[in-house]
C-alpha cells in the first residue's frame, strides 16, 4: 500500500513538473483586495478559466476579459487558469497574472495597463520629506488607500517587507501600482532590494515615473553609483528628463563611517536615512527608546548630510500604538537636526508632521530674519543685522525654509 | 407574484404571505385609519392570586400558551449572538411537531443558523425580522417557504401596535425577573441593559412568557417589563452566553482609513455648527461610529460644549462622556457593553428607552426627530442619496435595518462610508435595495470627499469655506468608478424572497432571489 502511494506521489510530482504551474498572489479569509492565480500551461485543450471572485456579480465579465488579454499578450493558447479573487483591482489582477506567466515561461515582456489620469508633478530635490510611509510591496490592500493619509512620501517597499520567494511578483505589483494609483501629491518612492537584486528592481521601475529610490544597507559610495548607472541607462533609453532622486539608508557601522562619501556619491542623492534596527544589530546592542546607543551614528549622519547639503532623515519608530513615545522621539530627532522620519503606519503621519512643525516662536523669528534681510537688501546694505545680532546667508536660508514649512502647515 | 411599482419606482409585491400589502407612497404620505390592535381582555381570576405564574419549564409554558400550527412567535435580540432562547423555543416546537410558524424576532444573529433545519422541515414557515449571516444567505437564495419581511425597530413596534402583526406568543428573555413576570435587563449573568425591544410584544401579544436565569422574589426592581402583561414565567439554567451577549464591537476602530472617515465626519459637524451647547447626537456602536463619538468628545472638551442628550446604543465611550459632564442624558435603546449596563443601573442620567418612545412612526411624535445629528452606516448610496443597509451589491441579505430607517428623521443625517470596500463601490447609480429615501439623507462622508444633498442648501452654505473636501455625489461615483472600474449591470432573478418595510408599514422595496 505504501509503495503504491509513493508511486502515485512520484507520478503527480512528475506530471506537475511537465505541466509547469505558476502560483502567485494571496488568497484566504484575511486577505483583501488581492487574488491568487494558479496558471498551468498545457500542450492542448484551449484555455480553461476558473474564476472565484467575491465581486463576480459586478466585475466577473471584465475579469474574464482581462485574463484573456493577458494570455493573448503572452501568446498562451492552452492553459488552466484558476483565479481566486478577494476584490483585487485590475492592476493587481494583471500583476498576479503576469507574474504567474513569468513563473512558467522565460518571457521578459511587460503587460502594462495605461497610466491613470492623475497628475504626477515632478519632485524637487529640496521638497519636504518629513513623513514617508512604508507600504509592503506585495500587499495591495495597504497601498490602495495610503495616499489619502497625505504623507510627504509613499514608499512601495520591495526589501524587508517582501518574502524572498515573492520578490519577483512584488516587483511587478509595485510597477503596476506606480501606474494605477493616484499618489495625491505624495512623492513616489520605492525601496529597492539590497544590491545586486536592487539593480534589477531599479531597472524595471525607473521607467514608471518614480521620484525617489531608497537604497537600503548602503555602506559605500559605489553602491549608489551602481544604481545611478542603471537609472541613467533607463532614463536615457526612454528619452526621459525626469529627475529620479536617491535616499541611501545607512544601516551599519561601516555605512556610518562612510556617511559623507555616500551623501556626496551622486547628484541624485537628496536625502540620507538611518535604519536603526539593523544598525543596532550590527553594533550588537538592543535598540532603546532613548536611543543613547545610536546617538553618535545619528549625529554623524546629520553632520554628513548637512555638509553635503542634503536632508538627514531619521529611522522609523516601531511601536505603532505609542503615539506619545513617537512624538517625543520626533522632537528628539528634530533637535538633533533630522528633517524627517519614516512611518510604518498611517496613524504616525500626523504625529510626525506635528513634531516637525515649527513653533509659533520659530515662525515669528524666521519672519523677522527674512524681513530684516529683505530690508537690508533694498537699502543695499552688505551686512544684515537683527537687533544686535548679525545674520549670515545660511541663517536666512534656514529662516526661509522655516517659513515654507509654516506655509505647509497653514501657519502663515 | 403580482407586483406593483411603488412611489420610489421599485417593484414590490401586492401581497405578502397571503396578506394584502401597501406599496410605499412617499415620506409621510401614508396615514392609516382605524384603531390600534388590542389583546383579549384578561381577568385576574385566571391567574394565581399569590402572583406566582412560574411553570415547570419552557415546554409547559408554550403548551399552556396554546402553541399550535401557523402561530406567530416573537423573540428578541437583546442577547445578540449569545442568545439561546429562540433556539430553545423552536427546538420545543419541533419536538411537539408544530408546523408553519411565523418567527417574529426583533433581530436574528448568526447563532440562529441553528434554526435553518426548522425552515427546511416546515416548523418555521418564514421569518419577519432581520436575516443576517447564514440565515441571510439561506433566504437570499430562495430557500425559505414564505417571504421574509424586514422592518426597522420602530417599524416592528408600529406593526404590532397597528395589528399588522398579531403576536400569538411572545417569549421574552429576562436577565432578572420575579415569578409575577416583572423583568429587567440590568442584573444577572445575562445582563444586557434593557428590554425595550420586547415592550410592544408584552403589551400586545395574546400570550406572554417571561423566561429568566435569575429569578428573584417579587418585586423585581425596576420593572422594565411589567408582570401585569405576563401569562407565565419560566426559570432556565442559562439564557445565553454572556461573552457574546455583550457585543465585541465596542472598540474604536484602529483602521487608519476608518479613523480618517470619523475625523472628517466630526470636522464636518464642527464646521457646520452642529456641535454647539445643548445639541444632541446619535452614533452607532460600530468601530467608525465610536470613533466619531470620540472626535466629538475631543471637540466638545476643547470648546467647553455640553450636549443635552445622546441617543444610544450606549457603550463605555458614551458612559465616559456622561461621567465627564459632557452630556446631560443618555437616552439608551440598546446597551453594548458592561459599562453601559452598569451605568444604566447606577446613573439617573442614563435612561432606558424603547422603540415606542424613540422610533414608532405611528405615534404622537417620537425622539428620532429631536436629534440634531445622527451618524449611520450604509452598504450602498446612490446618486439620489438613496441608501441601502440590508443587502450588499451582490444582492445577499447581510444586515438588519435596526433603528436605521427611524434615525433618518433626525435633523441632519450623515453616512460616513468608504468610497469602496475592496473592489465594491459604495456609491452606485442605483442602490441594490432601497431602505432609506434620499430626501432624508443629508451628507455622505467618504475618505476621498464629502457630498452634501443639494436639498440641504444650509449645510452647503455653512461649510463652503471650511477647507473640507466638498464634492458632488456624482464626483464621488466617478472617483469610485475610476478606481474600481464601472460595475456591470446587476443581475437578479424574477423571484422576490423578502420585502423591506418603510417605517409606516408600506413596502419600500423587494429583495430578489440571488443566483436565479
Amino acid at each position: 500500500m505504501d509503495g503504491l502511494v509513493l508511486l502515485l506521489l512520484i507520478f503527480v510530482k512528475s506530471s506537475n513538473c511537465m505541466e509547469k504551474t505558476g502560483i502567485t498572489g494571496n488568497h484566504g479569509d484575511k486577505i483583501r483586495s488581492d487574488c491568487r492565480v494558479t496558471l498551468t500551461l498545457n500542450e492542448s485543450g484551449g484555455r480553461q478559466v476558473q474564476l472565484e471572485s467575491k465581486v463576480a456579480a459586478m466585475y466577473g465579465k471584465s475579469i474574464r476579459i482581462l485574463i484573456d488579454e493577458v494570455l493573448d499578450f503572452y501568446d498562451i493558447a492552452h492553459a488552466n487558469v484558476k483565479l481566486e479573487d478577494s476584490g483585487a483591482l485590475p492592476h493587481v489582477l494583471a500583476a498576479r497574472l503576469e507574474a504567474a506567466v513569468k513563473m512558467v515561461s522565460n518571457t521578459r515582456k511587460e503587460f502594462l495597463l495605461p497610466f491613470n489620469d492623475a497628475e504626477r508633478p515632478r519632485s524637487a530635490s529640496d521638497r519636504f520629506r518629513m513623513s514617508r510611509l512604508y507600504l509592503p510591496g506585495n500587499t495591495p490592500a495597504m497601498m490602495i488607500n495610503a495616499p489619502i493619509h497625505h504623507p510627504d512620501g509613499l514608499i512601495l517597499d520591495l526589501e524587508d517587507s517582501v518574502a524572498p520567494d515573492k520578490k519577483d511578483e512584488a516587483r511587478i505589483l509595485v510597477r503596476n501600482t506606480l501606474r494605477a494609483i493616484d499618489f495625491q501629491g505624495a512623492e513616489r518612492m520605492v525601496r529597492i532590494n539590497q544590491l545586486p537584486l536592487g539593480l534589477e528592481d531599479a531597472a524595471i521601475l525607473a521607467a514608471h515615473e518614480i521620484d525617489l529610490i531608497l537604497i537600503p544597507k548602503c555602506e559605500e559610495a559605489w553602491q549608489v553609483q551602481e544604481v545611478e548607472k542603471v537609472v541613467n541607462t533607463i532614463l536615457d533609453s526612454n528619452n526621459s528628463d525626469r529627475d529620479i532622486f536617491f535616499m541611501p539608508i545607512i544601516e551599519s557601522a561601516l555605512g556610518v563611517e562612510n556617511a559623507f562619501a555616500i551623501a556626496t556619491s551622486s547628484h541624485r542623492v537628496v536625502a540620507m536615512a538611518i535604519g536603526l534596527e539593523d544598525f543596532t544589530a550590527d553594533l550588537g546592542v538592543p535598540r532603546t527608546q532613548e536611543g543613547a546607543e545610536s546617538l553618535y551614528a545619528r549625529s554623524r549622519i546629520v553632520n554628513a548630510c548637512k555638509a553635503a547639503h542634503i536632508q538627514p532623515i531619521d529611522s522609523v519608530f516601531s511601536d505603532v500604538a505609542d503615539m506619545e513615545g513617537l512624538l517625543e522621539n520626533v522632537r528628539r530627532s528634530k533637535s538633533l537636526g533630522f528633517e524627517g522620519m519614516g512611518c510604518i503606519h498611517p496613524g504616525q503621519i500626523t504625529v510626525i508632521n506635528e513634531g516637525f512643525k515649527p513653533s509659533v516662536n520659530e515662525v515669528e523669528r524666521a519672519a523677522n530674519i527674512v524681513r530684516a534681510y529683505e530690508e537690508a537688501r533694498e537699502k543695499g546694505l552688505g551686512v544684515v543685522a537683527l537687533g544686535s545680532k548679525m545674520i549670515d546667508a545660511p541663517v536666512v536660508k534656514r529662516a526661509e525654509q522655516t517659513l515654507k514649512l509654516a506655509q505647509k502647515f497653514n501657519m502663515i | 407574484m403580482d407586483v406593483v411599482k411603488n412611489a420610489a419606482g421599485r417593484l414590490v409585491p401586492k401581497t405578502v404571505n397571503g396578506e394584502e400589502a401597501i406599496p410605499y407612497k412617499g415620506v409621510g404620505k401614508y396615514k392609516p385609519a382605524g384603531r390600534k390592535h388590542a389583546p383579549a381582555i384578561a381577568s385576574c381570576s385566571d391567574f394565581p392570586l399569590d402572583g406566582n405564574k412560574e411553570v415547570k419549564d419552557l415546554k409547559e409554558a408554550l403548551v399552556k400558551a396554546g402553541l399550535k400550527d401557523g402561530m406567530t412567535i416573537s423573540t428578541h435580540h437583546h442577547f445578540r449572538n449569545g442568545d439561546y432562547l429562540a433556539n430553545m423555543v423552536f427546538d420545543i416546537a419541533h419536538e411537539l411537531g408544530v408546523k408553519g410558524l411565523r418567527w417574529f424576532p426583533s433581530a436574528s444573529f448568526p447563532c440562529h443558523s441553528h434554526l435553518i433545519p426548522y425552515l427546511e422541515d416546515g416548523t418555521i414557515h418564514h421569518i419577519e425580522g432581520s436575516m443576517n449571516g447564514p440565515l441571510g444567505k439561506y433566504v437570499s437564495e430562495g430557500n425559505m417557504k414564505g417571504l421574509g419581511v424586514l422592518r426597522s425597530h420602530g417599524g416592528r413596534y408600529q406593526s404590532i401596535q397597528d395589528g399588522e402583526v398579531k403576536v400569538d406568543i411572545a417569549v421574552i428573555g429576562a436577565p432578572t425577573a420575579d415569578p409575577f413576570g416583572n423583568a429587567n435587563g440590568l442584573y444577572g449573568d445575562s445582563a444586557c441593559g434593557l428590554l425595550g425591544f420586547a415592550l410592544a410584544d408584552s403589551q400586545y401579544a395574546d400570550k406572554v412568557i417571561v423566561v429568566t436565569d435569575n429569578m428573584v422574589p417579587f418585586p423585581c426592581i425596576p420593572w422594565q417589563i411589567q408582570g401585569n402583561y405576563v401569562d407565565f414565567t419560566v426559570r432556565v439554567e442559562k439564557l445565553g452566553d454572556p461573552s457574546k451577549i455583550i457585543s465585541g464591537t465596542t472598540e474604536i476602530t484602529r483602521s487608519p482609513d476608518r479613523l480618517l472617515l470619523a475625523e472628517l465626519t466630526a470636522k464636518f459637524c464642527e464646521a457646520a455648527g452642529i456641535i454647539r451647547d445643548g445639541f444632541s447626537f446619535q452614533s452607532g456602536a460600530g468601530g467608525t461610529s465610536l470613533a466619531v463619538g470620540e472626535y466629538f468628545r475631543k471637540i466638545m472638551k476643547e470648546k467647553n460644549i455640553r450636549a443635552r442628550f445622546a441617543r444610544g446604543g450606549s457603550n463605555k465611550y458614551l458612559v465616559a462622556m456622561l461621567k465627564e459632564g459632557l452630556l446631560d442624558y443618555i437616552l439608551d435603546g440598546q446597551t453594548f457593553d458592561l459599562d453601559g449596563v452598569r451605568s444604566m443601573g447606577e446613573n439617573p442620567g442614563h435612561v432606558w428607552t424603547s422603540p415606542f418612545t424613540s422610533y414608532n412612526y405611528h405615534g404622537k411624535g417620537n425622539f428620532a426627530g429631536l436629534v440634531d445629528v445622527v451618524i449611520l452606516g450604509a452598504t450602498e448610496v446612490d446618486l439620489d442619496f438613496n441608501a441601502n443597509v440590508v443587502t450588499h451589491s451582490d444582492g445577499y441579505l447581510l444586515h438588519g435595518i435596526g433603528g436605521w430607517q427611524n434615525c433618518l428623521f433626525s435633523k441632519t443625517v450623515i453616512l460616513p462610508v468608504p468610497l469602496f470596500r475592496d473592489r465594491i463601490p459604495v456609491i452606485r447609480e442605483k442602490v441594490t435595495t432601497l431602505c432609506g429615501p434620499g430626501e432624508l439623507i443629508d451628507v455622505i462622508v467618504t475618505e476621498r470627499g464629502i457630498a452634501i444633498n443639494p436639498l440641504r442648501k444650509d449645510l452647503i452654505e455653512a461649510v463652503k469655506d471650511s477647507g473640507l473636501p466638498i464634492v458632488t455625489i456624482q464626483e464621488l461615483k466617478e472617483m469610485a468608478d475610476s478606481i474600481c472600474g464601472i460595475p456591470e449591470d446587476p443581475e437578479h432573478g424574477d423571484e422576490i424572497v423578502a420585502v423591506i418595510k418603510w417605517v409606516d408599514g408600506t413596502i419600500i422595496d423587494s429583495v430578489w432571489k440571488v443566483g436565479s
